[in-house]
């Protein structure tokens, strides 16, 4: 990564304008063209270094429903919980923590009924219980990592 | 801004042809326009409207925490008085090194933490300096806290909405 790369992920960050050339419109905040801004966002994406650029949608203002979720699951059964939870299609984001409650997955659906169906299936599937953590309220999301 | 908020059928295929990405070419929303079927105008006009209701968060790149060097990403989790969870969230939201930051119920007798924040550092050295800030910040409100690692992504596909 480069100067130029540095300030396109500081910089990006912050927003994209939604008009007709976006990109040459944050182009001519760094100094830079149009061509090699679309060109160093592609490369950045496929290097791994970005792993999204676009809208970030808001699940719940879409009608959606967003949750925590967490279970312990002994080392000895972890794998085979694992498959069984990652193959469910509304688990979005799935993490190991170093905890008794050692499996974190986030679960991403269209309604309140696709919710709790997918929680009673991984509870039925895994035979382990389901500490359901939905969000009571959210303070802040985003951050601005300094790259 | 309403919670009811919800989509049309048009906003629906906006949200399905951009919710991977937009695509990375001189005029994007124009390439959506063409996909959806609609004039360019009108994506940009409900694009619009989206960030303004709050059902886009913002349009924009999200690094890689670990290849920006961020290897140590530690989800804090407090015990703190439900009737001041409100006042410190705001507080503690308001670090800049804080990205996500939530109420959330107790599972008693297990789980006694309402309030999630999520913390980013360099190494875990730096995140438990950075958990101390908070803990100044919370003070004796602070019935106890945790901080969680994570050893392993096990999954992370992001948000999808079915065609």
């Amino acid at each position: 990564m480069d100067e130029l790369d540095r300030a396109i992920i500081n910089e990006l960050q912050g927003g994209f304008p939604v008009c007709d050339h976006p990109f040459a419109e944050v182009a001519a905040r760094l100094y830079t063209t149009e061509q090699e801004l679309i060109s160093r966002v592609d490369l950045l994406l496929k290097g791994g270094i970005l792993s999204r650029f676009g809208p970030m949608y808001h699940a719940e203002r879409m009608g959606g429903s967003l949750s925590l979720a967490a279970m312990k699951i002994p080392d000895s059964d972890f794998e085979r919980v694992a498959q069984i939870v990652n193959a469910i299609p509304e688990v979005a984001h799935n993490y190991a923590r170093d905890h008794a409650l050692s499996m974190w997955f986030v679960l991403a659906t269209e309604t309140p009924r696709q919710h709790a169906a997918a929680l009673e299936r991984i509870e039925r599937e895994t035979g382990y219980p389901v500490y359901d953590m939905p969000k009571i309220k959210e303070y802040f999301i985003g951050l601005k990592l300094a790259a | 801004m309403t919670l009811e908020t919800t989509l049309d059928e048009i906003d629906r295929r906006i949200v399905l042809a951009t919710q991977s990405g937009l695509p990375l070419e001189p005029q994007p929303y124009h390439a959506v326009a063409r996909q959806v079927g609609i004039p360019a105008e009108e994506v940009m006009a409900r694009m619009r409207r989206m960030l303004e209701s709050g059902m886009i968060r913002r349009i924009g790149v999200v690094p890689n925490h670990y290849a920006l060097g961020y290897k140590a990403n530690g989800m804090t989790v407090w015990d703190v008085p439900d009737e001041r969870v409100d006042e410190l969230g705001e507080k503690v939201g308001a670090l800049e090194f804080v990205s996500h930051c939530y109420q959330r119920p107790r599972h008693l007798p297990d789980w006694p933490y309402n309030f999630f924040a999520m913390v980013h550092g360099h190494d875990r050295g730096e995140v438990e300096e950075l958990v101390r800030r908070i803990a100044e910040l919370i003070g004796a409100a602070d019935r106890g806290h945790e901080i969680l690692y994570s050893t392993r992504i096990l999954k992370k596909t992001g948000l999808r909405i079915g065609g």
